[in-house]
């Protein structure tokens, strides 16, 4: 395992990838409609302008929260309580939902893409070994949707913080829970998605084929990132930790195995079957 | 045609494939190297069977053209030498290494290929596609990477649109920067698919230049062609084959002899009893007649003057007497319809109608 000659190739797969303008456009609309635009909107509303339905209809649902969440959040007044809940526990599944989205639509097309354009052939007969090139393939298409995340979460955090922070007594966003999910939970989750998704890609027949099934694989690992981001911002931090914890051990296992999906042959377009 | 058949059924090669080299009357068999010797090595997809039994051997700092109808499996024949593919059964070895096992990374190093399809990034700068090449051949980053990128570059006529988005060039265009990329790392090995396709005459023949210039520098080259006309003066071995397996390989002299054992002329008269005087004559073994023109076998063609004494003297309206030098069309055809399978005739076109020129005769055999 050489890992430059695998750096290599995730370098020209991103290259590649900044060159698709049509490919990256949709996601960082989707990026800053879900970080910037949606939670802006909603925040200034709360907190500024101070809609009295609006509030109330919140305060209310905030009353089923677990106890132990309710206890974290802070702020004197129904606004800025109001303001707190929702900018710490609603927005958390749109990191979750915003990477995977992006990466499996990368992850998808790299393999079966290179076999699409041939370009698999050039790959089969280099020197670049099987393993280098999913993990390159594996970093081109993590990157892209873990760095959209974490620039939309800077300016969400920025956002949160001139919005909310006045009313709650000083900037407070990033939590420390957020910390944890966006650097211990949300990594292993992504890589497991993707080497589902890789899997795929290396033995699907079209790039239409990969994104289709890659949607099925990807939609129910959305469903629990979803509930568990959720529930690990509700809940203690110990939840939190844990969850990342396990999460890893089955990324670390996945990865293994699904480095062995990818064959010479299968960059080539010859194997058969899925 | 008759004459063929009775031709190679004296030859006696119509039964098993006799592998010709091995009855190289010049060259010792201890004596040269193998780069590649794949034995008896099959591949199957599916229901197909790509490769069936192929024995193929290429000598180091040679030329040697592999032909065949489509569907012959010399694609799957090169991706099997780089490791790509692993035969279901036989063996492949390549440098002396196995390359579908543990030693491919050395194999794969050591070749350049040219695909079929060009197999380049569209999206990316010819440079970039370059530059990709370089790393994954390990030539590093340096300017020394630079350098040899700018010649291979230049050496194909491209250093002018490097810096375009390959998605813009033209088919041709693309050919080269494919050919330039497989000898960045000035590899042992050329493997080339057909690697004239979409070029220009003119960069066709510089290609083939380049590729003569190859091996004169001590690389070994195995090309993929339909072009039995470029084939022609380049091979100095030729390995033909169908349905997956080898039928011929030896060099172009060699072949010839095999098919064609003694001297032959062509004698076009209008005449059919001259045709009967010349199967008399001193030295001619064999006549046979096609329309106008006859073919004798002769033992030398130092007989040739006399023929036409003896031709004139009895009244034979002579029209010309040609001595006949096989082409490697003739050679082609030749073993594919001794071999009884004539169907991938029409992918195989005739010199003659590719350049308006006569095809060039194979050489005499040593
Ligand atoms: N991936 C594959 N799946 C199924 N069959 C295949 C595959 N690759 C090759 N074959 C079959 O193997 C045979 C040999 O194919 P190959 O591409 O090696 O032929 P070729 O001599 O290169 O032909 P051409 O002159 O058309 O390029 C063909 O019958 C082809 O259909
Ligand atoms: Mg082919």
């Amino acid at each position: 395992m050489n890992w430059s000659r695998a750096l290599t190739v995730a370098r020209t797969d991103l290259k590649q990838l900044a060159q698709a303008r049509d490919f990256w456009l949709p996601m960082v609309i989707l990026g800053t409609l879900f970080f910037v635009v949606f939670p802006g909107i909603l925040l200034v509303t709360i907190t500024q302008i101070g809609q009295v339905d609006a509030i109330a209809n919140v305060s209310q649902t905030l009353e089923v929260l677990p106890a132990n969440a309710q206890e974290q959040i802070r702020g004197d007044t129904p606004q800025g309580r109001t303001g707190y809940a929702l900018a710490v526990f609603l927005f958390a599944p749109v990191a979750v939902v915003i990477p995977l989205t992006i990466s499996t639509a990368v992850g998808a097309a790299t393999i079966v893409g290179e076999r699409e354009k041939g370009t698999g052939e050039f790959l089969a007969h280099s020197p670049a070994g099987v393993q280098e090139i999913y993990i390159g393939k594996l970093i081109a298409s993590l990157l892209p949707g873990y760095v959209t995340t974490a620039v939309g979460f800077g300016v969400y955090s920025l956002i949160v913080n001139l919005t909310v922070g006045p009313e709650v007594g000083g900037w407070f966003f990033p939590t420390a829970q957020w910390w944890v999910m966006i650097l211990w939970v949300l990594p292993p989750f992504l890589a497991i998605c993707l080497s589902l998704v890789l899997r795929l890609s290396a033995r699907v027949t079209s790039t239409a084929a990969a994104q289709q099934a890659s949607g099925l694989i990807s939609l129910p690992l959305i469903m629990i990132a979803y509930s568990q981001s959720t529930g690990a911002l509700l809940g203690s931090g110990a939840i939190a930790i844990w969850l990342g914890g396990v999460a890893w051990v089955v990324a670390v296992f996945s990865l293994s195995r699904g480095v062995r999906s990818l064959t010479r042959s299968r960059l080539l377009g010859v194997a058969s079957g899925v | 045609m008759g004459r063929l058949d009775h031709v190679s059924a004296d030859a006696g090669i119509s039964g098993s494939v006799t592998p010709l080299r091995v009855v190289s009357p010049t060259r010792q068999i201890d004596e040269r190297e193998f780069v590649v010797e794949i034995a008896d090595a099959t591949r199957t997809f599916g229901p197909v069977k790509a490769i069936d039994g192929l024995d193929v051997s290429i000598e180091k700092g040679r030329i040697s053209v592999l032909l065949g109808p489509n569907g012959a499996g010399k694609t799957t024949a090169i991706r099997m030498i780089t490791g790509a593919l692993s035969p279901d059964t036989g063996t492949a070895r390549v440098f002396g290494l196995d390359p579908a096992g543990d030693d491919g990374h050395e194999v794969r190093r050591r070749c350049g290929v040219v695909s079929a399809k060009p197999s380049l990034y569209d999206r990316l700068s010819g440079w970039d596609n370059l530059r990709y090449a370089a790393e994954l051949y390990e030539l590093g980053r340096g300017a020394g990477a630079d350098n040899r990128i700018r010649e291979a570059a230049a050496m194909f006529g491209i250093e002018g649109s490097l810096d375009h988005q390959v998605g813009g060039y033209s088919t041709g265009m693309k050919t080269r920067l494919a050919l330039a990329r497989s000898v960045l790392h000035d590899p042992d090995l050329l493997l080339l698919d057909e690697p004239t396709s979409g070029l220009d005459p003119e960069s066709a023949f510089a290609v083939l230049e380049l590729i003569r210039k190859l091996t004169r520098d001590g690389q070994t080259v195995l090309m993929c062609t339909h072009l039995l006309l470029e084939a022609e003066g380049l091979a100095d071995e030729i390995v033909i084959m169908q349905k997956g397996t080898t039928l011929l390989a030896g060099t172009p002299g060699e072949l010839a002899s095999q098919y064609w054992p003694t001297p032959q002329v062509k004698v076009t008269s209008p005449s059919a009893e001259g045709f009967d005087l010349l199967a008399t004559l001193d030295g001619v073994h064999a006549v046979s007649i096609d329309g106008e023109t006859a073919t004798a076998d002769l033992d030398t063609l130092d007989r040739i003057p006399d023929l036409v004494a003896s031709l004139v003297a009895g009244g034979v309206p002579v029209q010309a007497i040609v001595p006949f030098s096989p082409t490697l069309e003739d050679l082609y055809f030749a073993v594919r319809r001794d071999r009884g399978d004539d169907h991938g005739s029409d992918d195989i076109r005739p010199p003659e109608a590719l350049s308006g020129r006569p095809a060039r005769a194979l050489p005499e055999a040593a």
